[in-house]
């Protein structure tokens, strides 16, 4: 007799009841009834701390971009109703590559319809079967599977480490296929930021690609806000640099920027690109919106960064466990899932919300209270959340 | 430790030919685990009989690369069911690197 469809979920239902026996609530079911502004929502009814939305400067709630996408759904709809190299590509999609060009300083752009999407079509119309592809070992589920739909052999590196990666590049110096290094700029599970300008020097001395996700720092790092490359000033020697609307811009999207030639080519081979929906104008209207918003707002990082610098001290001077890297991701670490349910549960019951990460999700198999900082949050906000993290930390007697 | 690593690192040199031998080496480094069964042998199956998820697989499969100096590619994983698996897939890899 064939197994049942369900049957291989055995384990993973076992693990959930498992968690819903312990949680009073399903942490991957919470909603937010609506927002009432960038830092607070309503959950369960209540007035909510928003500390776990990725929505790094508030723009979520532009006014700006809010009346873009207004006048646009007015006056060109709700939807393009098709693929780029169909009917999916209006006037808006071409100003906003182009946009993105002035912005990165880049030759070429490529809009896609969501940022996972940008990972996995640009991968896998980079590499293929007989490539090799080499990924930080704590890449982006979008990074991994972009390298699956690719089918390029995967060789992963250590974390952040030069030394590691090229160890590895250097093993495969007799290989006939092209190769691909893939970095973050900003981990969105930890907050730690790559080191660059050491990938730069590997990537150099090997002659191969480089390609960067600065999902998580866009906006966030750099002079002009342009991410972690341009912050360790080497954006030039970045071959694709892949992103997302859905953090610091507040929408939806992703994109690839390069100054390779050969982007048409990979507009008529991405798959993830071809086969679906473009985004709707409207989206596309409040993401040029918030891009202009963050070109001529340089105070809104600033603002983040010393949000970043408040909360991050904070945590640090009431004992709790987080990385030394002072981002808008900070992650406290703690030791065990239950606790970490425990602890979860206690900041939402006081009105805080953060996101819970459990193993194998996590970097090093222990759960993380992942919080993400706004420039729109006060510092009277800031130093609620910590001091509600500081409370249940000694009630859990783990300070 | 530090003698019990460097026997390891001159085995991984000396002992690439045999698959037995890579089995021996990657039982060794299972061990230094203390969550690991003692019981453990180049029959036992990762998943099922050491406890392992995706990421320790990946993250152990990385230790023993660095001891053989090899690189296992992810996809190689999959087909990868017990230690003796892992060892003629590293003992494949080596002879193809060499």
């Amino acid at each position: 007799m064939s197994a049942g469809i369900f049957d291989k979920y055995a384990t993973l239902k076992g693990n959930y009841d498992s968690l819903m026996a312990a949680s009073p609530r399903n942490p991957f079911g919470v909603v937010i009834e609506r927002p009432l502004s960038a830092t607070v929502g309503i959950i369960e009814g209540r007035e909510t701390l928003l500390f776990g939305t990725n929505n790094y400067l508030g723009l979520s709630q532009s006014t700006a971009a809010r009346d873009a996408a207004i006048h646009t759904a007015k006056t060109m709809g709700v939807g393009t109703t098709g693929s780029r190299i169909a009917n999916g590509t209006f006037g808006l999609h071409q100003q906003l590559e182009k946009a993105l060009t002035s912005v990165f300083r880049k030759k070429h752009a490529m809009v896609f319809s969501t940022g996972y999407q940008a990972n996995l079509g640009t991968i896998s119309a980079l590499v293929n079967k007989d490539d090799i592809l080499f990924l930080d070992a704590d890449s982006h589920a979008s990074i991994y599977d972009g390298a699956r739909l690719s089918g390029a052999q995967v060789i992963r590196f250590r974390h952040n480490d030069p030394a590691d990666l090229e160890k590895r590049v250097a093993r495969t110096a007799k290989t006939t296929g092209a190769r691909l290094i893939i970095a973050e700029g900003i981990y969105s599970m930890t907050g730690n930021i790559a080191p660059l300008k050491e990938f730069v020097e590997v990537k150099k001395r090997h002659n191969i690609p480089l390609m960067i996700d600065e999902a998580h720092s866009f906006g966030v790092l750099g002079e002009h806000g342009r991410g972690v490359a341009e912050m360790q000033g080497c954006e030039d020697d970045i071959d694709f640099i892949v992103g997302t609307f859905s953090k610091s811009l507040g929408t939806v999207g992703g994109y690839c920027v390069t100054d390779h030639d050969e982007i048409d080519l990979m507009r008529l081979c991405s798959r993830p690109y071809m086969f679906t929906a473009s985004l709707p104008p409207e989206i596309i209207a409040a993401t040029l919106a918030a891009l202009e918003e963050i070109q001529n707002r340089p105070d809104l990082r600033q603002k983040l960064q010393d949000n970043a610098a408040r909360l991050h001290q904070g945590f640090k001077s009431v004992g709790l466990n987080t990385s030394n890297f002072v981002s808008p991701v900070i992650a406290v670490t703690l030791e065990d899932i239950p606790q970490a349910i425990t602890f979860w549960n206690a900041l939402l019951d006081a009105g805080v919300y953060v996101n819970l990460s459990l193993p194998p999700a996590t970097p090093d198999n222990r759960p993380l209270l992942r919080c993400s900082v706004m420039a729109a949050h006060s510092a009277a906000e800031i130093d609620r959340a910590v001091e509600t993290f500081g409370t249940i930390a000694k009630e859990l007697k783990l300070v | 430790m530090l003698v019990f690593l460097l026997r390891l690192v001159t085995k991984g040199q000396d002992m690439t030919d045999s698959v037995a031998d890579i089995s021996h080496m990657i039982l060794q480094k299972l061990l230094e685990n203390p969550k690991v069964p003692r019981d453990i042998s180049e029959d036992s199956r990762i998943v099922e009989d050491l406890a392992f998820d995706s990421l320790a697989v990946m993250n152990f499969v990385m230790e023993i690369e660095d001891m053989l100096d090899v690189s296992v590619p992810l996809d190689k994983l999959a087909d990868i069911r017990t230690i003796k698996d892992l060892a003629s897939c590293l003992h494949t890899i080596k002879a193809e690197q060499a």
